[in-house]
């Protein structure tokens, strides 16, 4: 789960790390009272939203006075904000953090994430601030400090010392560095974050040591002991569809083709996906129904799969352990029979109860395409598509 | 021969009076598994369809010579049902449980090095060794035994490719899920390893899946290490970046953990990486 920078810095906040003086708004009218209690022009108008990249699309302004903060502010309240991780469509703004300018001497980045690799957290530093790590880690490794976490004790002052050496910050901000380090990482450990990134890290004129920007994603396993973060989900960042799917229980994901997938398994999903990518189509969406799916699931599936108004086929694969696939023909029967499906369904089913589950399919009055093998079911819905669209 | 289960495998289920856990452990019984006990704490004295409940993993192994537990505790409390069950001293530790918090996992990781105990898992289907014991929650009937190991991170797609193998009439010698998870026991590399030490093992197939970089590093020991010829696919080549696709390790981040690079990586140390998973079984056969 991802939230905005500005609900990042309240969490910041509260674990003692230090961030820039500021406030987030919703309305034009609240940008008068945010520029009166930070009490000094320029200040920083920041739109927020789930997607890295917003300076570059235009999101991030400084302004020297009141006046251009409320014009900039009714500019960017309601738009779409387009940037190069949101995709073509954009994200709405809804919400703008307005926070204190200030003199900038170093921009730093200080990043945390879990290492698969060695199974431990692990903390990223480097004196490139402001730039993509990525980048950084691609051409210049040499310039990024990578210290592991030992889970048993945690991270050590020792550590949080050698990165703040390697940063190179002025002597005067040495101890507050090193000190901005130990705090978010009790901060990220305490919050179950899968990645914690500040970029920049900046030290100011008067040797400040401040969180300039944040971004933070957390653990999805862990949100049923974090109910804070839980209340920070911000709808308006999802698809409605997704949104409409994580109810019953569904893991969707909408993509850009036009063959609506329903799947058990997320592994079998993206299998799916893949093979009807090779047969020559373009998988609508991910949908694993998950291990022990019920009708009422499968009816559900079946809706929000439909719903996405691009999707032109259907192409059912299960194989069924815990699912029985005569469960799942059901579902897939009562679905058809409550909505009006008027597009070509193609169904494989393989595993336990596979007799019975086709059974019900031919009996069920519905033209079904019935497939043998995965394959043949990627054809089978190429082939229908095509056929439908020269329809048309 | 097969590897980490056969007839002397005791089992015991943690969690077995929940609903998944009794399903389960009846399935594993009706396999032929021996199913020797299960562990409810405060149900001690109960029994579960003729299988003795007890209240601790400890007095479960003390009164039944346990060798290897099932865990279906809920997310919540599955890392402790792990510690329980490594404390206990039982070598092989199956934990189906999906939805673990990684740092949970990260403390377990790094409490067990050093352990004699084995873990296959979190968020995985088990481990099943065709005609001889499953542990998990697998559809035993679709195994057959024969020559090739199984190693994947996914579950139900784990299941396609047995089925391919046996419909060709190919059987396999043991089949591991080793978990969707980022963080979790036993990997490819462990796997592969004994699956290369085992003499029914002819063939090895791995699937992999999207996100971080087990098929790379396997990949690089299958090179140097592994005789015995290797399969492997890869799922989520048509993922987009940033999402997480089901699987809480299915991920591609930063643009690494992409299929095209492990099938890259997978193919330069001599792996017949399939396109498409429905060529899997064929690809198979050829290589026996």
């Amino acid at each position: 789960m991802k939230i905005h920078e500005y609900q990042a810095k309240e969490i910041l906040r509260k674990f003692g790390v230090p961030t820039p003086k500021g406030r987030a708004i919703t309305s034009v009218d609240d940008v008068k009272s945010v520029v009166d209690e930070l009490g000094s022009l320029p200040v920083v108008v920041k739109a927020q939203i789930h997607a890295g990249g917003r300076g570059k699309a235009g999101g991030v302004k400084v302004v020297k006075s009141l006046e251009e903060a409320q014009t900039y502010a009714k500019k960017l309240l309601g738009s779409t904000l387009v940037t190069h991780q949101t995709g073509p469509e954009g994200r709405v703004v809804h919400t703008l953090l307005i926070e204190e300018g200030m003199k900038i001497v170093k921009e730093l980045y200080v990043g945390i994430v879990v290492d698969r690799g060695s199974s431990r957290s692990c903390f990223m530093v480097s004196e490139e601030g402001g730039m993509e790590i990525e980048e950084v880690a691609a051409h210049t490794p040499e310039k990024i400090m990578k210290q592991w976490i030992d889970p048993a004790i945690g991270l050590m002052p020792s550590q949080a010392r050698e990165m703040a050496f390697f940063l190179n910050v002025p002597s005067e901000a040495f101890k507050e560095t090193a000190d901005f380090i130990m705090k978010l990482y009790k901060a990220f450990e305490a919050k179950d974050c899968a990645m914690a990134e500040i970029n920049p890290l900046v030290i100011t004129a008067d040797n400040r040591v401040l969180a300039l920007d944040c971004k933070m994603a957390f653990d999805d396993n862990a949100l049923f002991r974090q109910k804070d973060v839980v209340a920070y989900r911000d709808l308006n960042e999802e698809a409605e569809l997704e949104i409409e799917a994580s109810k019953h229980s569904l893991n969707y994901i909408k993509l850009d083709g036009n063959i609506g997938c329903m799947v058990n398994g997320a592994g079998l999903a993206m299998a799916t996906m893949d093979i009807i990518k090779l047969s020559g189509g373009e998988p609508a969406n991910f949908l694993d129904v998950g291990g022990g799916a019920s009708e009422e699931q499968i009816e559900n599936a079946f809706r929000i799969i439909l719903a996405d108004k691009s999707v032109k086929c259907i192409f059912i694969n299960i194989f069924g352990g815990i699912l029985r696939c005569d469960r799942l023909a059901n579902g897939v029967v009562n679905a058809a029979r409550k909505i009006n499906v008027e597009i070509p369904v193609v169904i494989r089913m393989e595993g336990t109860n596979v007799d019975e589950g086709k059974r019900i399919l031919r009996e069920s009055g519905f033209n079904f395409l019935v497939a043998s093998g995965m394959r043949d079911g990627a054809e089978k819905a190429v082939t229908a598509l095509n056929a439908a669209s020269a329809k048309v | 021969m097969s590897v980490l289960v056969d007839e002397n495998t005791k089992l015991i289920v943690q969690g077995i009076t929940g609903k998944e856990g009794s399903f389960h452990a009846l399935g594993c019984k009706a396999y032929g598994t021996k199913v020797v006990g299960g562990v409810t704490p405060g149900k001690e004295g109960q029994e579960m369809e003729g299988i003795p409940v007890f209240n601790t993993v400890k007095r479960a192994v003390d009164a039944t010579g346990a060798n290897a537990t099932m865990i279906f505790v809920p997310p919540p409390f599955a890392a402790d049902a792990i510690f329980e069950a490594v404390e206990a001293g039982i070598a092989l530790v199956v934990c189906i449980t999906e939805g673990i918090p990684v740092f949970d996992m990260i403390k377990i990781k790094n409490y067990m090095k050093g352990k004699k105990s084995r873990l296959i898992g979190p968020n995985c289907p088990g481990i099943i060794t065709p005609g001889k014991a499953k542990i998990g929650i697998m559809p035993g009937h679709i195994h057959i035994p024969g020559p090739v190991g199984v190693v994947s991170r996914s579950g139900t797609l784990t299941y396609e490719v047995v089925g391919q193998l046996t419909t060709l009439k190919i059987g396999q010698s043991t089949c591991i899920g080793i978990g969707g998870d980022p963080v979790n026991g036993t990997n490819f590399i462990d796997a592969i390893e004994l699956f290369n030490a085992d003499p029914q093992t002819k063939a090895i197939c791995m699937i992999g899946e999207i996100g971080g970089s087990a098929e790379e590093e396997a990949a690089a020991y299958i090179k140097a290490k592994v005789k015995k010829p290797v399969i492997g696919f890869i799922a989520g080549q048509t993922a987009p970046p940033g999402r997480r696709m089901g699987h809480a390790g299915a991920i591609i981040s930063g643009g690494q953990g992409t299929a095209s690079e492990k099938m890259k990586v997978m193919a330069e140390c001599g792996i017949a990486v399939c396109k498409s998973p429905a060529d899997l079984g064929d690809t198979i056969k050829k290589a026996l």
